[in-house]
């Protein structure tokens, strides 16, 4: 089952067996190691999947409490940035799964290739993302001190989105004050996102170089596994981001 | 010893870039759809007095989750994975379910007939 080179000699085989060296010790084997991995990062997921979902119960909520100043604030994104950052992260997503694939037929070139790939496409969404933040911080649309509702009380202020959105009507000021909680909730769950996909980013980097230097093309794939299933669930997570945040308030 | 084949068949297992593709595609062409869906007016569904249906939110929704279930099955090998990797999956979406639903009954249904 273990494809391990090594001979295992009678008087030792109770005692000691022997494994490569990227099992550790107390696996019985490679699969034994490789499911009990497995099993452990989904349950890290999982904890992953309640901490957002607590945001997005809050928006859902806050969202039927604030109806209007929710819809006209999300007026203010652009969806084409929106569209192309999901095909971006799907691609990232697709081109992770292909790592994984060439780690498990011992291809370090395809591995590499399409680690870097991804690492490419992470930086390109962060980087369509920056410039969405860059139009926020323009216009004051960061909640805080510089919070400007002028594009709500006032949406003839704003001409860029009011030619999209002809018929949004000025917002009295009580219902204009909570779109800056739309955006609150638009920086705190994009923005948390943004942060696993540093992470992410962070650690393709290190698994490039260690990918290059052979280690995982041995029939050691648990790294390149697991990696693969964070980078897949930051891509769920924009998945529901994208809907909730972009496209439903349009009607 | 059924359980150790059955461990050696899932690391053998390797899922072929084909449908890797075939996935690919079919995220993409949710994503158009998705995008495409929320420029039409769906209509409404009105039930009863205070209770209506937007299908614009419901259709986008419903496609998210379609998406989210074809990365679970096939980007992350749910679908070649163990029992208990399975289990432990379902649950753990379950829960937050539950936990996501009875939260939202709770907060829309307090000010019921009210407004």
């Amino acid at each position: 089952m273990s494809d391990s080179p090594a001979v295992m000699h009678a008087e030792t085989a109770d005692s000691h067996h022997e494994h490569p060296a990227y099992q550790r010790h107390h696996f019985e084997s490679v699969a034994q190691q490789f499911d009990a991995t497995n099993f452990a990062m989904w349950l890290f997921l999982l904890t992953e999947v309640m901490f957002f979902g607590g945001l997005f119960t809050a928006y859902l909520i806050m969202r039927n409490w604030y109806y209007p100043a929710f819809v006209e604030a999300s007026h203010q994104l652009n969806i084409g940035w929106g569209t192309a950052n999901t095909g971006v992260l799907i691609l990232s997503s697709f081109t992770m799964a292909m790592g994984v694939y060439n780690a498990h037929m011992r291809r370090k070139s395809g591995l590499v290739l399409c680690l870097i790939l991804t690492f490419i496409l992470g930086l390109g969404f962060l980087g369509i993302k920056s410039i969405e933040y860059t139009e926020k911080y323009e216009k004051h649309h960061i909640p805080g001190f510089h919070y400007s509702m002028s594009s709500f009380l006032n949406p003839a202020s704003d001409p860029e989105v009011h030619n999209s959105y002809p018929d949004d009507k000025p917002l009295g000021l009580d219902m204009a004050r909570h779109t800056e909680l739309y955006f609150f909730l638009y920086f705190a769950m994009t923005g948390m996102h943004a942060l696993h996909m540093i992470i992410g980013i962070a650690i393709l980097g290190y698994l490039i170089v260690r990918a290059q230097a052979g280690d995982f093309t041995t029939g050691h794939i648990t790294y390149i596994e697991n990696f693969g299933l964070y980078w897949h669930f930051v891509d769920i997570i924009w998945i529901f981001l994208f809907p909730l945040l972009y496209l439903i308030s349009r009607h | 010893m059924s359980d150790l084949k059955e461990m050696e068949e899932q690391e053998n297992h390797i899922v072929s870039p084909m449908i890797y593709l075939a996935i690919l595609g079919a995220l993409l062409v949710g994503t158009g759809l998705t995008v495409w869906a929320s420029f039409i007016d769906l209509g409404e569904w009105h039930i009863a007095p205070g209770l209506t249906v937007f299908w614009n939110p419901v259709i986008a929704l419903a496609i998210a989750c379609s998406k989210a279930v074809l990365v679970v099955l096939f980007f992350m090998h749910v679908k070649y994975s163990t029992k208990l990797t399975k289990l432990t999956v379902m649950s753990g979406f379950f829960l937050f379910l539950v936990l996501i639903g009875m939260t939202l009954t709770d907060y829309f249904s307090r000010a019921w007939g009210r407004w």
